[in-house]
């Protein structure tokens, strides 16, 4: 047995033996990161549902869960839906560039609604995820959980954990800790007051 | 048959040890880290806190595994069976506030044991890799009680991890894949608590184990720093001990004893007398179960988490993103893993370092502590100011400290360790 090694040969050796194996690793890694994604049962729970506004009265809101998320449907007042388009200074994302909502909810500007009447979006600020609060009193020095929100306060959300202030369309108020407005999930009406949340279009009927 | 291996050490025949230490190193091992482990002799109150961590391992371990025998990872019966636990289970309660109250006083002694390294420069050559394996079993320590918080699926528990969880969207591009993938489902839902508890009682215990080990390890090879900051091994006597080590064993365990019976006075007054702490150690809105559509009227994190907590939220949002606070945050943890490196001072303790440092240092940690308020309290009043400026004195601390170590002038470090408080 010679006692020359060929060192350069052995080194060439070890490398590929080390990156097959490194290649399998990754291979055998894919499984086991794939199972920690939402399984089969997960994804068919997150279908969508259907919600019944008819019985809200104006300045009634309604929370469905949809996705295990709350959803806020909200019927406003004519006399709110005219305001909207009136404190765009005060917001941090006016036009909802930004924010996360269908192309549908950003074309229809301040009202961010398929129909003005009723505001849908989700109940989850985009902060860090809290469920902020109604706050439906206009122009209204008003208390919730401790703060007082001011005599400009034009009515809407609030979130409790940080304090992140939203106008009735779910827009943000500049200088908050929330980046973003709430984000609005596609939904489309089924009738006049029939709203199903999760998909785009009405189902087409057989 | 003639040089038979038993006769090749006459020492270790006939007994049962002998029998062991031929098949297993025990008296060499046990000589090693404890007999002849030789330790500066001047060590005091301060280096307590490493033994009592092990301490409190060692009692989340045991009362740990007790517990997994009645809880239930789902979202449906984690709860009921905390509160199952609690109520029906003979001596449950204790066992389990045994195990929260632990969570705590590891915290507490962590970072205690952590503030010894600022105060005699434990983390400066040759004992960096100490300092690293130390800040990772910080890291882990975080994950664990993050998770461990999960747990009881209680109105709070569902809520920070909420906000913990949402954390990871705020990463551009990968972040709403992401939070999906961690959480399992479009929610926190059953899949993340069940897979919060599949790490929380095997994965990150296994780890946290090993590096443990390997802090230990790194500890006895480089041997022990000193309230002194000095090398003691170069000065030895004839036989090769240093003249200012006492061996570990059993000087230092019978001191340890002390330490810990101390600790177990206090651990156990808590255990029995305020297990809540006040709603510190536990929060009240925890003992509601889980509500998806009803957030605590003010998310706190527990107490040990609040500093960094408050770090995160003193970041306003900029460019669209919420980003920031969240590097922030990170940055505060990954800075530390740098420390060896940005301390410049030709001394390592503090008995020995100028006015500069000792100034910084009680900056750091009055800021440290005050936001540990300030994540406690609601956002609103003096705290989010205060939270912005302590933030920009705890990065200071660190940040500047090539500098303010490197041209403060030190007093002369004497040869030997010094007798004297």
């Amino acid at each position: 047995m010679s006692e020359d090694v060929d060192h350069s040969r052995r080194r060439l050796l070890t490398a590929a033996t080390v990156g097959t194996g490194a290649i399998g690793v990754a291979f055998v890694a894919v499984p086991f990161l794939a199972s920690w994604q939402p399984s089969a049962r997960a994804k068919a729970l997150g279908a969508p549902v259907e919600v019944d506004a008819s019985k809200l009265d104006a300045g009634q809101m309604l929370k469905v869960v949809w996705r295990g998320q709350a959803v806020f449907v909200v019927r406003r007042a004519k006399g709110i839906i005219d305001q909207l388009g009136g404190h765009d200074a005060l917001l941090a994302d006016p036009q909802s560039d930004d924010s996360t909502q269908p192309d549908y909810i950003k074309a229809s500007g301040a009202a961010r609604a398929r129909n003005p009447e009723y505001w849908v979006g989700l109940a989850v600020c985009t902060h860090l995820g809290c469920s902020p609060l109604g706050a439906f009193e206009a122009n209204n020095s008003f208390q919730v959980a401790g703060a007082d929100l001011g005599a400009n306060w034009p009515g809407g959300f609030y979130c409790p954990c940080h304090g992140s202030k939203y106008d009735l369309s779910g827009r943000v108020f500049k200088s908050m800790p929330a980046p973003k407005n709430l984000t609005v999930p596609p939904y489309v009406f089924a009738d006049s007051a029939r709203i199903t949340i999760g998909v785009d279009d009405a189902p087409k009927k057989a | 048959m003639a040089a038979a291996p038993e006769s090749a050490d006459s020492s270790k025949g006939g007994s049962f040890i002998g029998w062991i230490d031929q098949r297993f190193p025990l008296t060499k091992l046990w000589k090693e880290q404890a007999a002849e482990y030789y330790v500066p002799k001047n060590f005091n109150f301060w280096y307590y806190f490493g033994v009592l961590s092990l301490v409190v391992l060692a009692n989340q371990l045991i009362t740990g595994i007790f517990l997994t025998m009645n809880y239930k990872p789902s979202a449906a019966e984690a709860f009921s069976s905390v509160e199952y636990i609690m109520r029906d289970v003979d001596w449950g309660w204790l066992i389990r506030y045994m195990h929260s109250t632990g969570a705590s006083a590891f915290f507490i002694v962590i970072y205690l044991h952590m503030f010894r390294a600022l105060l005699y420069g434990s983390h400066r050559k040759p004992r960096e890799l100490i300092w690293i394996f130390g800040c990772l079993i910080f890291l882990l320590l975080m994950a664990e009680g993050f998770m461990g918080y999960v747990l009881p699926w209680g109105n709070m528990s569902y809520w920070g991890a909420q906000v913990i969880v949402s954390l990871f969207g705020s990463l551009p591009y990968v972040g709403g894949t992401l939070v999906e993938w961690i959480r399992g489902d479009y929610y926190i839902a059953d899949a993340t608590l069940n897979r919060f508890f599949a790490l929380h009682v095997a994965a990150l215990p296994l780890a946290l184990v090993f590096l443990v080990i390997a802090h230990l390890m790194a500890l006895h090879e480089v041997g022990s720093n000193n309230p002194d900051g000095i090398d003691i091994k170069k000065y030895k006597d004839a036989a090769g001990h240093p003249l200012d080590g006492i061996p570990f064993h059993p000087y230092y365990t019978v001191k340890d004893m002390v330490g810990v019976a101390g600790f177990l006075l206090l651990f156990c007054g808590v255990i029995f007398f305020a297990p809540t702490f006040g709603g510190l150690f536990l929060e009240s809105p925890n003992f509601e179960p889980a509500n998806a559509l009803q957030t605590p009227p003010h998310i706190a994190p527990v107490w040990y988490f609040t500093p960094f907590y408050a770090m995160l939220r003193a970041v306003p949002s900029f460019a669209g993103t919420q980003v920031w606070g969240v590097l922030v945050m990170g940055a505060s943890i990954v800075v530390l893993f740098f420390l060896p490196w940005l301390d410049r001072s030709p001394v390592r303790s503090i008995r020995y370092r100028g006015p500069i440092y000792k100034t910084m240092l009680t900056i750091f940690v009055l800021s440290f502590i005050s936001l540990g308020i300030c994540g406690l309290k609601p956002p609103s009043g003096i705290y989010p100011t205060l939270a912005k400026i302590c933030t920009v004195l705890y990065f200071a601390f660190f940040l500047l400290m090539p500098w303010y170590t490197k041209f403060e002038s030190v007093k002369p470090v004497p040869d030997r360790v010094t007798a004297h408080g």
